[in-house]
């Protein structure tokens, strides 16, 4: 971790709160001009303020709309009408909130895929990578309760399927649904429940994402060649260098956000959630949100009990392997510092850890595919296999790559072949 | 060094000041879990929601073959009246082919043979399956077909084929008379 450096404000009003509370300079220690940065961060170190971004956005969109949204099963679906046809400028504050809430997994998804690719999970920064799953948790679980409010078709049936996944537990299952539900199926004690939580849940997440910085500042950033800083000429002050970075990605990334926004709002949701939410029909196909296909597939994989073959003794039935499986492939993750042998930590220097990376990423896009399917066909099969190939990457592929891998030779330093180039 | 310092480091560890904060600490940690379940069982169903009415239903009006769907505890459930064929279909089936093994005489009262009465929410995640309304698919046993993740259920109501690891629940009923019941 960097010195400290005390920001000396010229204003007398301005110094004299400064003394007593150093907010200035904790600013400027974290992402200020007193903040050392490696020299070499890539545009794929964008998406961390990206995603911060989005969250600030999703919260104040979602402030405004809870002043004219209603949590009640009589009244909620009509409340979002209201709010997309009468409230001034309720459309774009809505379509805004669900479309960030996508754009928000995009920016959270691509800042994962960078960690895994350049390493970022390794020591010292294991707790960073973790905080950073426990914001995911809470992302996934704030978002599936959001997109349970409109009381749509999607939404009664999305939530209906997703807290029978706890039905699954041995003994106590159905106790935990019922207890989940607040009655005997999904329905007004759930909705003002999962109301009152999704509006707490982000700021959970903004506390949990101090911690993230925070640790991040302490164990310094990575880098695109995963190897650590040497001394100064390694490194550029944050600001104005990375400010400018990252406002630059802000703008590519906001026109795409933008391009949804207006020109294709309903594209990444579902029709059926324009159908106000019937207890006694279920949908012809129930999908959830994008971002979560590649688990809802882990999930939907696993159509055989775990036993001995040939008996009827059972250890594990399928309904429940299945949701263990879909939960144990993010929790997986809380480990991966400790799978991945390798001391190399990016995969620039890694030329076998590079291909099995991309093939990981091709798995994940085949899982996000097949979540999207209805099990027929030959899809069933393809998630299986998807679903193994998940767990193989991590439980065997990254422990014993680490042993076998030749790594190329790391460079002497971030500033040398840089400098060397100039020469 | 002071006494005080001494005590403290003493060599067992343990002396009357250890056993004060011991308990102490776990008095707070039993009144602090007691204070907890308050939070906790508000979640479970209120009163209002577990004196949800029983639901009384006639049953003159549906014809042999057809099935209809009424709401109970905001519950679906199944009424179907079922043919010679379906029943003759629901009884011939080895027991032991079965994944939750249950006679079709176990899932219907006695003396009301054609008459199947079962909660409408698939045993896998909830949904509801299709096979009540006419035309609808009845999955390849004959009963119903849950879309969601493709459990097949047959003309008794129980898991033939998919990712459901129960039959569908039978509540609890009554014949208050040979054509209308009370469930619940």
């Amino acid at each position: 971790m960097a010195e400290w450096e005390a920001v000396k404000p010229q204003n007398k009003a301005l110094a004299w709160f400064e003394e007593r509370l150093p907010v200035l300079s904790l600013v400027n220690n974290v992402m200020g001009s007193a903040t050392p940065t490696p020299r070499n961060l890539n545009y794929w170190w964008n998406f961390g303020s990206l995603a911060g971004l989005m969250l600030v956005i999703q919260i104040i969109s979602g402030v405004v709309l809870a002043m004219h949204y209603t949590p009640d099963t009589a009244m909620a679906f009509d409340s979002v009408e209201r709010i997309m046809r009468d409230v001034n400028y309720g459309w774009l504050l809505r379509y805004m909130h669900a479309n960030g809430a996508s754009f928000f997994f995009i920016a959270v998804y691509i800042h994962i895929l960078r960690g895994l690719y350049y390493g970022s999970y390794k020591a010292p920064r294991e707790v960073v990578w973790m905080l950073g799953l426990v914001i995911f948790l809470l992302m996934m679980a704030t978002a599936f309760m959001g997109y349970v409010l409109p009381w749509g078709q999607m939404s009664f049936w999305g939530a209906t399927v997703i807290t029978n996944l706890f039905s699954a537990i041995p003994v106590i299952g159905d106790d935990i649904v019922q207890l989940l539900w607040g009655g005997f199926s999904v329905d007004n004690p759930t909705l003002k429940r999962f109301f009152s939580l999704h509006y707490l849940l982000p700021f959970v997440i903004t506390g949990v994402v101090l911690l993230h910085i925070w640790a991040k500042k302490v164990s310094d950033s990575g880098n695109p060649l995963g190897i650590d800083v040497k001394s100064g000429a390694d490194q550029i002050p944050f600001h104005p260098y990375y400010t400018i970075k990252d406002a630059f990605g802000v703008g590519v990334f906001f026109t795409l956000f933008a391009v949804f926004l207006f020109y294709m709002p309903n594209a990444l949701g579902h029709p059926d959630n324009y159908i106000p939410a019937n207890s006694l029909v279920t949908p012809d196909s129930i999908v959830p949100e994008w971002y979560f296909l590649p688990y809802y597939a882990i999930l939907r994989s696993i159509t055989f009990d775990l036993g001995i073959p040939g008996t009827d003794i059972i250890f594990i039935p399928a309904k429940l392997l299945g949701v263990i499986a879909m939960f144990a492939s993010i929790l997986l993750l809380f480990i991966l510092p400790w799978l991945d042998t390798s001391k190399v930590r990016s995969a620039k220097f890694r030329p076998a850890y590079r291909i099995f990376f991309w093939i990981l990423v091709v798995d994940m896009i085949l899982l996000t595919l097949v979540g999207g399917r209805k099990p027929e066909g030959i899809w069933p099969l393809l998630g299986l296999i998807g679903t193994v190939y998940y767990f193989m990457h991590f439980l065997v592929i990254l422990p014993v790559l680490g042993k076998r891998e030749k790594t190329l030779p790391l460079p002497e330093s971030i500033a040398n072949p840089v400098l060397k180039a100039a020469e | 060094m002071s006494t005080n310092e001494q005590t403290i480091e003493g060599e067992e560890g343990a002396n009357r000041r250890d056993f004060l904060h011991v308990t102490a600490a776990g008095m707070a940690g039993v009144g602090a879990t007691l204070a907890l379940w308050p939070f906790v069982d508000q979640m479970n169903p209120a009163a209002d929601t577990l004196a949800l009415a029983t639901v009384e239903v006639d049953l003159a009006s549906i014809g042999e073959g057809e099935a209809i769907v009424v709401k109970w505890q905001g519950k679906p459930v199944f009424i179907r009246h079922r043919t010679a064929a379906e029943i003759e279909e629901a009884r011939a089936v080895a027991l032991d082919i079965l994944i939750d093994k249950e006679t079709d005489a176990d899932r219907i009262l006695a003396g009301h043979d054609k008459w199947l009465v079962v909660i409408g929410t698939c045993t896998h995640l909830g949904c509801v399956p299709l096979g009540s309304k006419t035309g609808d698919d009845k999955g390849e046993y004959g009963g119903w077909f849950c879309p969601c993740h493709g459990s097949h259920y047959d003309t008794s109501g129980r898991i033939r084929k998919g990712p459901a690891p129960r039959n569908l629940d039978v509540p609890v009923y009554a014949f208050m008379n040979d054509t209308s019941i009370k469930i619940g």
